[in-house]
């Protein structure tokens, strides 16, 4: 059985050439100057520049209360979906996953078209109500399927001992199902911080999200500062993904 | 009481998630340049997407025709990788095994736009010209990791003694594998394939980084450009709309499936 182990080495040189070495130069070009030269000037560039700030500080905002919102609205319904006395069909569930299959951008210019039609200004609003009609089926999959699996008798018994609904919510059905939400709130908020042309459809252009400026610096062959700029998000992707660290019970996005 | 709000609830919740799909399905039965202008019914939308009557169609049916030939290479190949990773893996011990779990996770993790940003990266620095091959690398790269997470499973449920067996009753090592070894991943191998089928399909941004200025698109990046130039094509509509029953017929033949699996592992 242990040659086998050589099986791994094609995929391990594939990881390194197409996982690693394309990582590696996101930082390589974003320490270096348009020739070649080593400079922090690309961050220091970012830092002073005050619209870039603000696009930073805006996705960053957005991606945030986009994920509050799905929590708000995604817990009560995956809870409602996972409680058996409150619902029996399974059609429902496969309601509520269907839309992770479709192409986010089609979803999206469907849900702009039927702003413009309706004679909602595109702007801020819509922005924040059209990614949340985009993610929030990534947020009540996750937190179904742990309260699907969930052990009830844990809710009987702090009733039995005395806890009020309230009691039971907050300190033992919140608590157990912790690994959903986090999985969820990665599930929403990493693509919502990371999107460039979801918000350019919702808001008509008028606001620039952190990807979109990603994607001119590197369309307009600007590819150190938008280097740069990347790095900064692989960081915020980092920090969040430190929330999961040990807890991958849930992997979503699969049916 | 409690269960009929919990009913309103989430159908209220259903609607509203719906309601733009609906929305473009409803305006797709009628001929009207402009979107929630209803002019009558009439399949004559339907009718030019296929038959090619409107404008951009052969650009059209080309982005559908490089969505799925793509989409198709990607998960074949994926799926022949992933697995003899998977099988590597599962025989690997210690540090090396958790360096390939670690790398393997990575484009999972990763948002699109970064993994898009990288790999254009890459293909500068290497000097690589960008086009058809590096948009189906690109797919390889973000697509293998979920078959390798598909396959591990089935490897790890399976008894090592079988395919010992199999050597051991005179079989050689390859007659092992097709006849013993494949037939026990097949399932892992087949979701894996219908993950990486649906992933590439579905994938916008890093298409959108790795296809180089030849003009190469797909659906995504065709839907992308061709509503930016200012509302979307009226054929269009049709497009979304026959795209949301297939998914919907596909998702209901998976959960059969699923549902007929687990009720055999109950057996």
């Amino acid at each position: 059985m242990t040659k086998r182990s050589s099986w791994a080495l094609p995929y391990a040189i594939f990881l390194v050439l197409f996982v690693a070495l394309p990582l590696i130069l996101i930082m390589v070009y974003a320490f270096q100057d348009g020739s070649g030269n080593f400079t922090f000037g690309n961050f220091t560039k970012f830092f002073k520049d005050a619209d870039a700030i603000g696009t930073f500080a805006l996705s960053l905002e957005v991606a945030i209360e986009t994920t509050a919102v799905c929590i708000l609205l995604g817990y009560p319904a995956a809870w409602i979906l996972a409680n058996r006395k409150l619902n029996k069909s399974a059609v429902t569930i496969v309601l509520f996953i269907m839309p992770m299959w479709i192409n986010a951008l089609m979803r999206t210019l469907a849900t702009a078209e039927l702003f413009h039609v309706l004679g909602v200004q595109l702007g801020k609003g819509t922005l924040l109500i059209g990614m949340v009609y985009d993610y929030l089926p990534f947020m009540i999959y996750p937190i179904y399927n742990i309260l699907n699996k969930m052990d009830k008798s844990y809710a009987e018994a702090a009733r039995d001992l005395g806890a009020t609904p309230w009691q039971v919510f907050w300190k033992v059905q919140v608590p157990l199902s912790m690994p959903g939400i986090i999985s969820g709130v990665m599930m929403v908020f990493m693509p919502t911080v990371s999107t460039f042309a979801i918000s350019e459809f919702l808001t008509n252009n008028k606001i620039k999200l952190f990807g979109t400026i990603i994607q001119e610096n590197i369309n307009s062959s600007m590819w150190n500062y938008g280097a740069a700029l990347s790095l900064v998000m692989l960081v915020i992707i980092g920090i969040t993904s430190l929330l999961q660290d040990n807890k991958k019970e849930v992997s979503g996005g699969t049916v | 009481m409690k269960r009929i709000l919990a009913k309103c609830y989430i159908w209220l919740l259903l609607a509203v998630l719906y309601a733009p799909i609906v929305f473009i399905a409803v305006f797709s039965f009628t001929e009207s340049k402009v979107l929630g202008n209803w002019t009558g019914f009439s399949t004559k939308l339907y009718s030019n997407l296929f038959t090619g009557t409107m404008q951009g169609t052969g650009s059209l049916m080309l982005a559908i025709k490089n969505t799925l030939v793509i989409a198709l290479i990607a998960a074949t190949v994926s799926t022949l990788l992933g697995t003899i990773a998977a099988i590597g893996i599962h025989n690997m011990r210690g540090k090396g095994k958790q360096a390939m779990t670690f790398l393997n996770n990575i484009p999972m993790l990763n948002p699109d736009i970064i993994t898009g940003v990288s790999l254009f990266l890459l293909f500068v620095f290497l000097h690589i010209s960008q086009g058809y091959l590096t948009v189906v690398l690109a797919h390889i790269t973000f697509c293998t990791p979920y078959v390798v997470l598909n396959v591990l499973p089935k490897l790890t449920q399976m008894n090592p003694n079988i395919y010992e067996a199999a050597l051991d009753l005179g079989a050689t090592p390859f007659q092992a594998l097709r006849k013993v070894l494949l037939p026990l991943l097949k399932p892992g191998m087949i979701s894996g394939f219908i993950m990486a089928f649906t992933m590439s399909l579905d994938d916008f941004a890093v298409t959108f980084f790795t296809r180089g200025t030849i003009g190469l698109d797909t659906l995504s990046t065709y839907i992308y450009t061709d509503a930016r130039k200012g509302g979307l094509t009226p054929e269009l509509r049709p497009l979304i709309t026959l795209m949301f029953v297939g998914i919907l017929i596909l998702l209901i033949v998976i959960n059969i499936r699923q549902i007929r699996n687990s009720s055999n592992d109950e057996e």
